[in-house]
């Protein structure tokens, strides 16, 4: 009889080999997916995961990949420094595209100005823009009790509505015959959000993610709100008796997380998205997640989880076009990753124990 | 700056580079905004896409990608596709425009179509359907067959052809039944087939027994079906697999002769950049079979709307007609002009509620 028994201590061997065993096992039976649509496993998997990196058109599609990654490791970054602590910011979608908004409301205010500091006030909206709209879920946490999930999953759709009623009314763009969406930012050389150098695909939002990443892992090493972040999550109780103010780690983490996910925002409607318009978000809040969970809350894992993400992304949509496969069947391919995760993550709370049947 | 033109020109000679490969065979990309089992939109622009293979057979190579995303996603779809050596790319959803445009700059050889559109350029056309006149039959046979006097009306994005839609509908239901009414829900969706849904639902609780959208998917008219003694039309696509059920009439979009002689056009070195709004007339808008649940004279009156409009004796916008706010817009006899058309943002006199902004 095969028995599961908890461990005493989470395995680390575990947790590390993890991710990868998932991407292992999500290849295998991925593999045995596209098999069965007809199609040559081992040349989906290498046109998924080899052809962005090496093959014939990689210069076009690195840059892509930096592109996709960007949003996902900022994102993901503050959300993890919560999800260590137990608070579940769940609506990054909503505060990335209030983010967006405010930074391209600053842009359009000002339009056609041409300034220096432009940019920077729209990087402070954007910013400004994701922490207010993770202060509602905080604050009615904070006094009123209520469960951050919820409030902020919900407000992600109310931050779709406000969107489409930007892209139709406020920020239409009056050249636009009456289409809605906004100007387009990429035309605006003040508030373009233009790669750094040509052809890189690294823009202020990656340079921003790579920030965060080192900032993050120094704040959970080295610094005590790390640790009482840490702390709050893995002991609830202890933190309190050790001083903790769970509310005050509450306000901080949300406000982390939609701010980041705010710049994020800012940063793609200012330059690989550049129009304010109905459906300008993709659901890049909700991916981050994923990626979060896939890089163990960890910055380095974040890093490395996103572009991982990314490829899986560009890879999938190279095969689609190639080899003619579905669209379902890459999000299927997407989808198994974080399930054989969580699959695999069993084994870091519990070994399987072959136990005789026993006589009674 | 000459880092670039380096880089651009780089892209340009690989660009070329694989296309001289691929020289025997034209090859022809779609990107497509839902999945191309749809049953609507998409399907039928896949079926364009099968009708080119069909008719060309050896010459051609298609490729197509669904369910992209509109704005950067869709951008990386395209240049991978003029990257792989296409010679020609139909992009199939408005919100498609401006990553269309920013790929055909970086492409001059590359031929690109944008449907649905406002935006051209050397190598980057566009093209419609005038799924009004369509509208206008549709109408028609709503407003004979209301008996609730309430038709409701699923828009999707509120963009001046899904404006054009209402407007054409309304036009023809008032002819015919001055008491209709229309209520309209909006889902800010192509395809979203619980939104749909449940739109359908909200209208169909309020009292419409004729169920019309502007979607691409079929579960408006599955919701119908569910609710019982409630119609609905094909949009799109035929949408046969309800003939028995609520769907009485349809909307087709037919893309095939148009995919066909625009791939020909690219193989004979003729193509130009042009901007194409046809409608029944050509074929590019058909009306689907009218079923018996519509009585014979209402048949036969549709049936001869369709016809006086493809053989241009009338057109759906003729004056008299004031705009929703009381202003004149058409005096009697007064045709409307492409322009307004193209641009229509307004609702006409007798519709309730506002065009979201």
């Amino acid at each position: 009889m095969l028995r599961l028994e908890k461990r005493a201590q989470p395995s680390k061997q575990w947790a590390a080999l993890a991710p990868v065993l998932a991407v292992l096992i999500t290849m295998v039976v991925g593999g045995g997916l596209f098999a069965l649509l007809g199609k040559n496993p081992f040349e989906v998997i290498r046109t998924i995961f080899w052809d962005p990196l090496f093959g014939e058109f990689a210069f076009y599609y690195r840059p892509q990949l930096l592109i996709k990654a960007g949003p996902l490791i900022l994102i993901a970054i503050g959300l993890s420094l919560g999800f260590r602590a137990g608070i579940w910011n769940i609506g990054a979608e909503g505060q990335y595209i209030i983010g967006a908004l405010c930074g391209a409301g600053v842009a359009l205010t000002f339009y056609p100005l041409d300034a220096w500091f432009l940019f920077p006030m729209m990087i402070l909206a954007g910013a400004l823009g994701g922490w207010a709209w993770a202060m509602i879920p905080a604050l009615l946490k904070v006094r009123f009790g209520t469960n951050e999930i919820l409030v902020s999953l919900m407000l992600v759709y109310v931050a779709e509505k406000l969107l489409a009623a930007m892209a139709l009314g406020p920020m239409r763009n009056p050249e636009g015959h009456g289409f809605p969406g906004s100007r387009n930012l990429q035309q605006y050389e003040s508030a373009h959000n233009a790669e750094l150098f040509t052809g890189s695909g690294l823009h202020w939002g990656g340079i921003t993610a790579l920030l965060a990443v080192i900032c993050a892992y120094i704040l959970l090493n080295r610094h005590i709100l790390g640790f009482n972040i840490r702390l709050l999550g893995q002991a609830p109780r202890a933190a309190r008796f050790a001083g903790v103010n769970p509310n005050r780690l509450t306000v901080f983490c949300l406000g982390i997380s939609g701010a980041l996910a705010g710049l994020a925002g800012m940063y793609e409607i200012s330059g690989p998205s550049g129009q304010v318009s109905i459906d300008f978000n993709v659901g890049y809040g909700f991916t981050a997640i994923i990626v979060a969970f896939l890089g163990r809350l960890h910055p380095v894992g974040i890093l490395l989880a996103g572009l991982l993400m990314a490829l899986t992304y560009i890879g999938g949509e190279i095969a689609q076009s190639n080899m003619n496969l579905p669209a379902a069947a890459i999000q299927m391919f997407q989808g198994m990753m974080l399930f054989f995760l969580l699959a695999v993550d069993l084994m870091a709370n519990y070994r399987l124990r072959l136990t005789r049947a026993e006589v009674s | 700056m000459k880092f670039i033109n380096l880089l651009a020109s780089a892209v340009l000679a690989l660009g070329t580079a694989s296309a001289a490969v691929a020289e025997d065979k034209t090859k022809v990309g779609f990107v497509y905004v839902g999945p191309v089992g749809d049953g609507g939109w998409t399907y039928e622009h896949d079926q364009g896409r099968l009708a080119v293979e069909e008719h060309f057979g050896d010459k051609v190579e298609t490729v197509y990608q669904e369910s992209v995303p509109e704005g950067p996603d869709a951008e990386r779809v395209i240049t991978q596709m003029a990257l792989q050596g296409a010679d020609l790319i139909f992009t199939t959803s408005f919100g498609y425009m401006d990553p269309t445009l920013n790929v055909a700059g970086k492409f001059p050889d590359v031929k690109f179509e944008h449907a649905t559109g406002y935006k051209t350029s050397d190598n980057m056309a566009n093209y419609s359907a005038r799924f009004y006149e369509g509208r206008a039959v549709q109408g028609h046979i709503s407003g004979k067959m209301t008996k609730s006097n309430i038709i409701g009306y699923i828009g999707s994005i509120p963009i001046p052809e899904v404006i054009r839609g209402i407007n054409a509908a309304y036009i023809h239901a008032k002819k015919v039944n001055p008491d209709v009414q229309f209520k309209i829900v909006w889902v800010f969706e192509w395809f979203d087939p619980a939104k749909e849904a449940d739109a359908a639902k909200a209208l169909i609780d309020q009292g419409a027994d004729v169920i019309l959208q502007h979607t691409d998917s079929t579960a408006p008219l599955a919701a119908a079906e569910e609710a019982g003694d409630v119609i609905g039309f094909g949009q799109a696509s035929d949408m046969a697999e309800y003939i028995d059920g609520p769907r009485v009439s349809s909307i087709i979009d037919n893309w095939a002769p148009y995919y066909i002689a625009r791939t020909q056009a690219v193989m004979d070195g003729t193509w130009e950049s042009v901007a194409t709004w046809d409608g029944i007339a050509p074929g590019m808008v058909e009306i689907g079979e009218i079923t018996d649940k519509v009585p014979a004279d209402v048949k036969a009156e549709a049936l001869a709307l369709k016809e006086s409009i493809a053989a241009g004796d009338y057109h759906p916008f003729t004056g008299p007609l004031k705009k929703q706010d009381g202003s004149d817009w058409l005096a009697e006899g007064e045709v409307a002009d492409d322009g307004t058309l193209l641009g229509m943002n307004f609702y006409v006199e007798g519709l309730d509620g506002d065009i979201p902004q």
